[in-house]
């Protein structure tokens, strides 16, 4: 399964607090992005894909009983701070949810060719020949 | 339904399976034959990328992700030919003599064990990385250990011709591993061995039965065509020796109608909880170039963990360090100029944690971390954090602590800094390998599923043969001891064959 447009503009706003420099991608690199975090969830059982349908959905409009608005239009900052709650959550199934989604979107972004040249990743499977 | 018939089929070709394989080859010569089932494909060189996501996919289970029940942690296990061999770091070392003690399985000695461990160690080019061949990674942990007063070993690995890629772990791009994909199953071939890959076993039948089923090559994926036509089989073998990994050849034993004779399948799993820890120094070091892994430093003992050295790829790097936003992307820009130690704690085996399977036969791990365990991972991430700012490091970043980077102004405060009231199962990525337990030894059905020889109790015709045989944690990497199991197995098994 997909992530259902619906969901795309939400998972989109996630991604780009958990990695700020996101936002700088161009549109083939969301693409990139979207195919991986759907190509990895779909390999999960049917469960699990809808248990992270719905944990993005109630990213998107749990802060609307706060902050009156939904994750999407909040600011940077309010969102960095929803998110961390996500993450200090007392309740295990908050704190797995928020893991599981942070790591399909670092999955989605640290795996591309430009995002891992940016950080200064030079691996090679050449080696020494091509540092030294 | 496809029938067939062997004298001996294996179950898996990693260290276990790879090892039976070549150990049992001359039956060929003598008219009798030889199958391995391997669940994953048989990867052509030219398909090891050194790519993280394609060789993640390519090569694990899950691609890395395997979740145990409570999704908390995730459980990394190769599935392909070669097994794990082919992503471990080639590190290999001799079980300890106090934990061979410690597991007082009938018949089983350390100085066996070590013997038969020098044996694969040679036949694999097991040795020491010369000087010149040490990465600034790896040689920051010796300073900062030895200003930090810790005693380092280097690690003995088994590569030939190693180029320094760094991307052990996505399988080597230069075939340099020695793994049994080099080394024994080839061997094995060559001297009749017939392997079949993308072979699932489903289950073994108390008539010696194996239920099989061939996968289909799926469009654009990497690997060899399976060498048996995609469908179900029968399997017939005077004996079997399952090799498929402690959880594999768990899950295994738990589908098939056999399982409810032994209370003790699927108990005992322990595995080394690991985290991986970073440290920024204020220049660029060479880390992502080099052999990873060649130092260590062993704590097991008397404070549970072991450290050692380690270098990961982006998207893994990425999961390990706690939190997000911009200070987890300000980590992530300092890439070049990151070191890395990987704390590994030494769980011991527990009735909670166990391997079952679910109504689809899907393995399904239960595993909580132990008190005990937890502390071993605090005390380890104490311990790297003191490697760190001995090698100069600037700021180390640990999950143990809130916030999760320590600057080196603090490095005098470690102690109250990194301590367990920051552990919260969910937010920190603990990931483990060296996967063990399942099949333990022991003397009889009601303490273990096998005898000191792999036989499971009762079955002389099923053997186990890899670290699922391990009645408790080893505390060091496995290979060389799953290898020196699996080849003990073998040399009874052909002793035994004759009246099977």
């Amino acid at each position: 399964m997909a992530i259902p447009e619906s969901l795309r503009h939400a998972l989109h706003a996630v991604t780009e607090t958990v990695i700020p420099t996101a936002s700088g991608l161009e549109p083939d690199g969301w693409v990139a992005l979207d195919r991986i975090v759907s190509n990895a969830v779909a390999a999960r059982p049917p469960r699990m894909q809808r248990q992270l349908a719905l944990f993005i959905r109630a990213i998107e409009w749990l802060p609307v009983l706060r902050y009156g608005r939904p994750f999407s239009k909040l600011t940077p900052a309010r969102r960095r701070r929803f998110l961390e709650s996500l993450q200090d959550s007392p309740v295990l199934l908050i704190r797995r949810g928020f893991w599981g989604l942070r790591t399909l979107i670092l999955m989605g972004y640290y795996t591309q060719g430009r995002a891992i040249a940016a950080i200064g990743y030079r691996a090679d499977p050449r080696g020494w020949s091509v540092r030294r | 339904m496809n029938e067939k018939s062997y004298d001996v089929v294996i179950v898996g070709s990693g260290a276990g399976g790879g090892t039976v394989a070549q150990a049992l080859a001359p039956l060929v010569a003598s008219g009798q034959s030889v199958l391995v089932l391997e669940q994953g494909a048989r990867l052509g060189d030219a398909e090891f990328t050194g790519r993280e996501l394609e060789m993640a996919n390519r090569l694990y289970r899950d691609g890395g992700g395997f979740l145990t029940a409570d999704g908390t942690m995730t459980l990394a296990f190769a599935e392909t030919y070669g097994g794990s061999t082919v992503v471990y770091t080639g590190t290999s070392l001799v079980a300890p003599e106090r934990v061979i003690k410690h597991w007082a399985v009938p018949e089983l000695s350390h100085p066996e064990i070590a013997h038969r461990s020098r044996k694969f160690a040679d036949a694999n080019n097991v040795h020491l990385l010369p000087p010149e061949e040490i990465n600034d990674n790896n040689r920051l942990f010796v300073e900062g250990a030895g200003r930090a007063g810790y005693d380092v070993e280097q690690f003995p690995v088994n590569v030939k011709g190693c180029r320094g890629s760094s991307l052990c772990n996505l399988g080597c791009p230069n075939q340099a591993k020695q793994g049994t994909n080099r080394v024994q199953l080839p061997d094995a071939e060559r001297h009749g061995v017939e392997v079949v890959t993308r072979a699932e076993v489903r289950r073994i039948l108390p008539d010696r039965v194996l239920e099989v089923r061939v996968h289909q090559k799926k469009e654009g994926t990497a690997g060899a065509d399976s060498e048996w036509a995609p469908g179900e089989y029968r399997v017939r073998a005077r004996a079997v020796v399952n090799a498929g990994g402690a959880i594999g050849s768990t899950a295994l034993l738990l589908r098939s109608p056999i399982a409810p004779w032994f209370p003790r399948l699927g108990a005992g799993f322990t595995c080394h909880p690991a985290l991986i820890l970073v440290g920024e120094h204020g220049h660029p070091i060479t880390n992502d170039v080099g052999h990873p892994k060649s130092y260590f430093v062993d704590r097991a003992e008397t404070l549970g963990f072991v450290l050692e050295t380690c270098m990961y790829f982006p998207f893994v790097t990425a999961k390990a360090l706690t939190g997000f936003g911009p200070p987890h992307g300000a980590a992530m820009r300092a890439f070049p100029r990151l070191q890395m130690i990987l704390v590994l704690a030494c769980d011991r085996a527990s009735d909670g944690n166990r391997i079952r399977v679910d109504k689809q036969g899907v393995p399904v791990v239960h595993y909580a971390l132990a008190p005990r365990t937890v502390a071993g991972l605090v005390n380890g991430a104490q311990a790297a954090a003191r490697i760190f700012f001995g090698a100069g490091a600037e700021r180390v970043h640990t999950p143990f602590a809130e916030p999760p980077s320590i600057e080196r102004a603090e490095a005098d405060r470690l102690e109250t800094r990194i301590t367990g009231a920051h552990w919260k199962p969910g937010k920190v990525a603990v990931s483990a390998a060296h996967l063990m337990g399942g099949c333990g030894m022991g003397r009889t059905a009601r303490d273990s599923v096998t005898d000191g020889w792999g036989r499971v109790h009762g079955l002389p015709w099923l053997r186990v043969a890899d670290a699922s045989l391990f009645p408790d944690s080893l505390e060091i990497n496995p290979y060389l001891t799953i290898m020196a199991l699996a080849d003990r197995v073998a040399e009874q098994l052909t002793t035994d064959l004759g009246s099977l």
